[in-house]
């Protein structure tokens, strides 16, 4: 598809090239996920997470479907039929499970893959788009997520749902309507669980749709690779098959056993008691949190306490929103043209900076807010601003970059050890062949 | 354009922060938060070791037949369960003849309806019927305990921080208020019907304590019935309670774990086996080093020129 020495489809036997003439969808696979896939050799396992993810999504909707079958939405009987998915089904309680720890681990998978961009320089050109594609996958991903939460109709189902759609009422004069609307009643109850489970089962199939164009527009320019310097010539790319799949295929493994064990022996660590408690909209719980993998936004949210000129609220929702938003800008933000972290001294030091911004940010999310967590998360959340929206165009003006390797191969020749270090970065000194 | 704009925004918002960061300080400096008998006075759950814990953890079947008995003679009077029916007490051990005579002797019945009349009546509870709940409505609930809603226990287990632990904790952590509590923070000396807990959140529980002495239940199996050992028999039992399928769930936990490292291992056998070659082709002297091509190159070159 990519490059001109992709090896085209050729079919084996007879019934294949029947069916070839008359779809080529075994060319398509081919072409996307087999042997007609080139891709840079170079790649490390950060790059093994856009696969996880979408055995993630396959896992969420394969178990769904089937969940689906059992659970009822009606504000009555939707708790005791989670329990009911829990004790009387057959293997209901794995499927419930599966799911639930599914969704925290595809954020897991999902957030390793947007960190490796961020490092990588994967949303520069040409790779604009696929990078914006990403980020409406991981915007669905949040609505998805959060909608599937409220299914349960515990105590922090029907809470966060209040939390979260109440963020609509900050926007001044229509607000307070549109929440209204949203929620088909003035709080959380039938109507609103109706339409959240009706959604909830759709966006996967739209993140779905909109995970064929993401890897679509990937494999237009082809997969960046840990050095950032374009393919040059064959001796650059491996085809996907057998040489990704393969890698792919043991580390897929490998992370599933990491989700397998919480699935089996921890499966409520990442929940939250409270929504072993049937919604009660006249008891409200001592201290409302979102899932793990929102408190980041959610100490954002909190983090804005002052009424200037706008009201706090407003100014939490919009910066709240804003902070995702800003990251659709990161293209035009970031101009230097050296795509890899490894070759930007300066760049490196405040990306660290920034994985350590987002992890207090996501504990001051769940912390119980005193006065040092707000304003912990104040510092934070400024810094999470000014990172993206003064430090990084700044840095790409001033910073000088490392010098990059000449080519892909060139990098990859120092070694079997150090393959996927950068080239001339290495501490030691390049392995000899025997 | 797109960064002028940026800076300006991400100036506004560090801005504001910073800002209301410098009012939040102001605040605290003129107004310090004042320290909360909770605070000082909250304590952690103890620890507590149960035959369910951990990832290889069955039920001890003896623990939680004597847990369900302080079930029976303690906490039923007050708290339902209605996600457990009496049949599911196959799974601890007891026979059919024992459950269905269980459900027979329960001493609240289960709402129904009279068959000749139509009318509201009661009967007997029967093996398929869930743990029914001592009152009818929330109303009457509250109105016999001091406008306190006992919960619901099948889930209590899953419901509370701390889980098990924490159960055993508030069971057994009953106490008179400490004298400097109430010192200190005059304003929360336990109210009328209250009583202090330092297990609870809120330090002072409405539930009176439950188990008062040891020897309070009588254990079939000959177990001393201490007030600690009946705290933790129905703590284990309310673990079962929220849990039933935890065995089936370690033990399938297990085998996928097995298979799948099986699988992984495999997996990394051969990926090692097909990037073998791949590696060996771009090692420095391998094939594709320029330096070596260079040569070869050369080595054609110097052989051409014999030849011409």
């Amino acid at each position: 598809m990519s490059f001109a020495w992709a090896k085209p489809y050729q079919p084996k036997s007879e019934l294949g090239r029947w069916f070839d003439d008359r779809l080529p969808l075994p060319r398509l696979v081919y072409g996307a996920v087999g042997g007609g896939y080139p891709v840079p050799r170079n790649l490390n396992y950060a790059w093994n997470f856009g696969v996880l993810s979408g055995i993630f999504l396959t896992i969420q909707i394969v178990t769904g479907i089937v969940l689906a079958m059992h659970y009822y939405a009606s504000a009555d009987g939707a708790f005791n039929s989670v329990e009911h998915i829990m004790r009387d089904v057959n293997a209901g309680w794995m499927l419930r499970y599966a799911h639930a720890n599914g969704a925290s681990f595809f954020f897991i998978v999902v957030y390793i893959h947007i960190f490796r961009g961020l490092f990588y320089g994967s949303y520069k050109a040409p790779r604009e788009l696929i990078w914006m594609l990403g980020l409406v996958i991981y915007l669905l991903m949040m609505a998805t997520a959060f909608m599937g939460y409220v299914l349960p109709w515990g105590q922090m189902s029907y809470w966060g749902a209040q939390v979260i759609t109440g963020f609509f009422s900050a926007i001044p004069l229509v607000g307070e309507p549109i929440r209204v609307w949203l929620l088909g009643g003035f709080v959380p109850d039938q109507a609103a669980l109706t339409r959240f489970f009706s959604l909830h089962y759709l966006m996967p199939f739209v993140i779905a749709g909109v995970v064929i164009l993401h890897i679509w527009s990937l494999h237009i320019p082809g997969s960046g690779n840990p050095t950032g310097v374009d393919v040059r010539n064959e001796q650059d790319t491996l085809p996907f098959h057998p040489f990704y799949t393969a890698k792919d295929g043991w580390f897929v493994g490998l992370f599933l056993m990491l989700y397998c064990a919480v699935l089996f022996f921890a499966p409520n660590a990442l929940g939250h008691p409270d929504n072993y408690i049937p919604a009660n909209p006249l008891a409200t719980p001592a201290h409302i949190v979102p899932e793990w993998y929102f408190l980041p936004f959610y100490a954002i949210l909190k983090a804005f306490t002052l009424d200037f000129i706008l009201p706090a609220k407003l100014w939490g929702v919009l910066a709240m929103f804003g902070s995702i938003l800003l990251l659709f800008f990161l293209p035009w933000l970031d101009r230097s043209p050296v795509r890899s972290g490894h070759y930007r001294p300066v760049f490196k030091r405040f990306y660290l900076l920034l994985i350590v911004d987002v992890l207090i940010l996501g504990w001051a999310g769940g912390a119980t807010p005193t006065a040092a967590v707000v304003a912990i998360s104040q510092l934070a959340s400024a810094y999470y601003f000014a990172h993206f929206l003064i430090i990084l165009p700044l840095i790409s003006k001033f910073e000088r970059p490392m010098p990059l390797p000449s080519s892909i191969s060139a990098s990859v020749l120092h070694g079997e050890k150090q393959e996927s270090a950068p080239y001339g970065l290495t501490k030691t000194a390049p392995v000899a062949a025997e | 354009m797109v960064r002028i704009a940026a800076f300006f925004v991400g100036l506004g918002f560090a801005g504001i922060l910073l800002i209301a960061l410098i009012f939040g300080l102001v605040e605290y400096v003129k107004e310090p938060p004042t320290p909360t008998a909770e605070h000082e006075f909250h304590k952690h759950p103890k620890e507590l070791s149960l035959a369910s814990n951990g990832p290889f953890g069955k039920f001890d079947r003896q623990q939680l037949q004597r847990g369900f008995q302080v079930y029976k003679e303690v906490c039923a009077a007050c708290h339902g369960m209605n996600l457990v029916s009496f049949r599911d007490l196959a799974a601890l051990g007891y026979e059919e003849p024992e459950i269905k005579k269980i459900a027979s002797d329960w001493a609240i019945e289960v709402p129904s309806v009279n068959p000749d009349t139509g009318e509201a009546m009661t009967r007997k509870a029967i093996a398929s019927d869930r743990f029914p709940d001592p009152y009818p409505n929330e109303t009457a609930a509250r109105a016999a305990n001091n406008n306190a809603l006992p919960p619901d226990l099948s889930l209590i287990v899953k419901a509370r921080e701390g889980g098990a632990a924490y159960l055993y904790s508030l069971l057994t952590g009953y106490s008179n208020q400490p004298a400097e509590l109430v010192k200190e923070f005059p304003a929360s000396k336990t109210g009328p019907g209250l009583y202090y807990n330092p297990y609870f959140a809120n330090l002072n529980i409405a539930m009176p304590p439950p188990l008062t002495s040891d020897g309070q239940v009588t254990f079939a199996d000959g177990t001393p019935g201490t007030l600690d050992q009946a705290a933790k028999d129905v703590s284990a039992f309310l673990v079962w309670t929220a849990e039933p399928k935890l065995e089936n769930r370690h033990r399938t936990g297990l085998a996928v774990l097995v298979f799948l490292l099986i699988a992984t291992i495999l997996g990394y056998l051969s990926y090692r086996n097909i990037w073998a070659e791949a590696k060996r082709k771009v090692a420095p002297k391998g094939p594709l080093d320029p330096e070596h091509m260079a040569h070869r190159e050369h080595a054609k070159d110097e052989a051409g020129g014999i030849a011409g």
